[in-house]
């Protein structure tokens, strides 16, 4: 069974008076451990699609199954519920909270699910410590360089053992080298048995990825599978 | 999420952004203060109009010959037409009563006072040697008068100190033998400087023992009765237990009237009190004011902060963590107002003593609470909107704002 299972998904945003499908009947299924790459012009719903598998959205029509569970009918807490202890997200500007520290942002999610401070502490200690940021643990993020910022936010992506971490465009804001840094980590996570879903402009970042999902006005229009990965 | 990660995060976004939390508590401190320091005023007037009173002596009862109030038409009416007279036999009467302490009957009348070639219109008060405590009056020099039986015209006679002065000078006063009317009274003492108080300034006025007084004047009346009740709660029953003796022995009927210096006291207390409410209520406005204030500055942090409350549902964090977040900061502003408020309050308050010291300014403890409590409450109930604003943020519009 596939770890998610798009099937007849809809999303119609209305415009003032017309009407706009940013999904149109997508039917789509990924497997646990998948490298996926979304890509797309601007405008062709891979971003819409991303919220919706992080269910931060929900569908007009089609249903959507999370580990053989239909997620799209759930209440608003269940599918926190389900954001906080399934998914992780990585963002394009990091999302960082500014007043907090490096430590603090990472801990966040384990302080949503109220884990003890203690057990926290050490979790996030050793989160820190294997994205090299033992360092960094005081400082807030405008101390921070872009590279350190996003792992960071993989860290805090991470620290809750998510099943799936969507990752909409992690590179777009960081240069050359250091994106390749954050991407090789994303894989690594990945090559750990995370699956990993990535919304990528970039055709080299998409290049990488063993499955290549090509969007356009709302619909699939390619689903493309390499057998091995790149090495 | 537990409540004490809520506190600890509501303390940090309250103190990121110092500047807007200082004005905030700023606002809100303003509006306790002016309730404790408006209140202080207006309960030091309060206190210092009842000690005044209090000063005339405590727990009095004052009864004065005649019916004031009209009395219905019945039996006792139909056969007397004159109220008796007051005397000192229903004076000593009244000392039955169980729940009196002390009496001292008044006998009054104008005389004039010589002593060494010296002349001088006097008012002459005959009382009893209680009449010195009831007052709470100070000796200056000597003895009140000797508490004897009140039958006994001593020849003896205490001085008021403004009389002291004109008469004798600079001259010893006791012991000195001095005519009033035509009796020769030996000076036993002169009263402190007290000033004005029941309509008599006492440092105009001659005592002597109330039967020397109804000699002097030939008669048997009494101006007045001064009851002291046991306590301040004992004076209406002790006006009770007075009015029966008194009914007693006049056949049935109550020709004295009774007048409680508590009920002149209680109509002052509850004017200055409605007065203290009134601009406790004024002060209040400003506390509405600052829990608009809170309001608006959490609205503005919503607004601030909605990347932040995107992040935050996308880890997870349900509507009602989100809600109680912000509550959580709303009633942390609100606190450190009331608290910054309420010292501030009692700085002013402390400030009014020293500029004041007869006024004794400290603020009511129901108005330093009601203070606290309204800020809680305006900033608490003008946070929940906010809060229910941020918990129904749509994640993904949040997280699209940068």
């Amino acid at each position: 069974m596939a770890q998610i299972e798009l099937t007849g998904i809809e999303r119609v945003f209305t415009l003032g008076d017309s009407e706009v499908h940013a999904l149109h009947e997508l039917s789509v299924s990924i497997d646990s451990g998948e490298y996926v790459a979304v890509m797309g012009p601007s405008g062709s719903g891979k971003s819409t699609l991303l919220n919706l598998l992080g269910l931060l959205d929900r569908p007009n029509a089609g249903t959507y199954r999370l580990e053989g569970r239909d997620v799209t009918t759930l209440s608003p807490d269940e599918q926190a519920e389900v954001r906080r202890t399934r998914i992780g997200f990585v963002f394009q500007s990091f999302h960082l909270v500014p007043r907090l520290t490096a430590a603090e942002n990472v801990a966040l999610p384990l302080m949503l699910a109220g884990i003890p401070p203690a057990e926290r502490h050490a979790r996030v200690a050793q989160a820190l410590k294997d994205f090299g940021l033992e360092t960094r643990a005081h400082h807030r993020p405008d101390e921070l360089s872009g590279g350190q910022r996003q792992r960071v936010a993989i860290a805090r992506a991470t620290i809750m053992r998510p099943a799936v971490i969507l990752a909409d465009e992690p590179t777009g804001n960081l240069d050359r080298s250091t994106g390749q840094d954050v991407t090789h980590l994303l894989e690594d996570l990945n090559a750990a048995g995370v699956t990993l879903i990535v919304v990528t402009h970039d055709p080299v970042m998409g290049g990488r990825a063993r499955r290549r999902l090509m969007m356009e006005d709302g619909r699939l229009l390619h689903d493309v599978r390499e057998p091995a990965p790149v090495p | 999420m537990t409540p004490a990660d809520t506190l600890r995060f509501a303390t940090r976004a309250a103190s990121g952004y110092p500047l807007r939390t200082a004005l905030m508590v700023l606002a809100m401190s303003i509006g306790v203060a002016a309730v404790v320091v408006l209140t202080a005023l207006g309960d030091g007037a309060r206190r210092y109009v009842v000690n005044e009173f209090s000063a005339l002596g405590s727990n009095l009862v004052i009864v004065l010959p005649g019916r004031t109030a009209t009395g219905g038409f019945g039996l006792g009416n139909l056969v007397t037409s004159t109220p008796r007279d007051l005397t000192v036999r229903d004076a000593q009467a009244l000392l039955r009563a169980p729940l009196v302490t002390r009496m001292a009957p008044l006998s009054v009348g104008n005389s004039e006072i010589a002593w060494g070639g010296r002349l001088r219109e006097a008012m002459v008060v005959g009382t009893s040697g209680d009449y010195v405590d009831i007052r709470a009056f100070r000796m200056a020099e000597g003895n009140f008068l000797p508490r004897e039986d009140l039958g006994r015209a001593t020849a003896v006679a205490v001085l008021g100190t403004k009389i002291r002065d004109e008469i004798f000078g600079s001259e010893p006063a006791i012991g000195r033998i001095v005519r009033v009317g035509d009796r020769r009274l030996r000076v036993i003492g002169v009263l402190g400087k007290t000033g004005q108080g029941l309509g008599m300034n006492t440092d105009e006025l001659v005592f002597v023992p109330v039967a020397t007084a109804q000699a002097m004047f030939n008669t048997n009346n009494l101006f007045r009765i001064i009851v002291e009740a046991r306590s301040r709660d004992a004076i209406a029953p002790a006006k009770q237990q007075l009015e029966d003796i008194m009914r007693l022995r006049r056949d049935g009927e109550l020709d004295v009237t009774l007048i409680t210096q508590d009920a002149v006291l209680g109509t002052f207390d509850r004017i200055l009190g409605a007065l203290t409410l009134a601009v406790a209520g004024i002060a209040a406005i400003s506390l509405a004011v600052a829990g608009i204030l809170v309001m608006n500055v959490m609205l503005v942090a919503v607004t601030q902060r909605t990347a932040e409350i995107g992040l935050l549902k996308a880890l997870g964090a349900t509507g009602r963590n989100i809600r109680l977040a912000f509550l959580t900061e709303a009633a942390l502003l609100s606190l450190a107002g009331a608290i910054t408020g309420f010292a501030l309050g009692h700085l002013g308050a402390w400030g009014l003593r020293l500029a004041f010291p007869v006024l004794p300014a400290w603020p009511p403890d129901w108005a330093v609470f009601a203070g606290i409590g309204t800020a809680l409450t305006t900033g608490i109930l003008f946070g929940v909107m906010p809060a229910r604003r941020a918990a129904r943020l749509d994640p993904v519009q949040a997280l699209s704002r940068r």
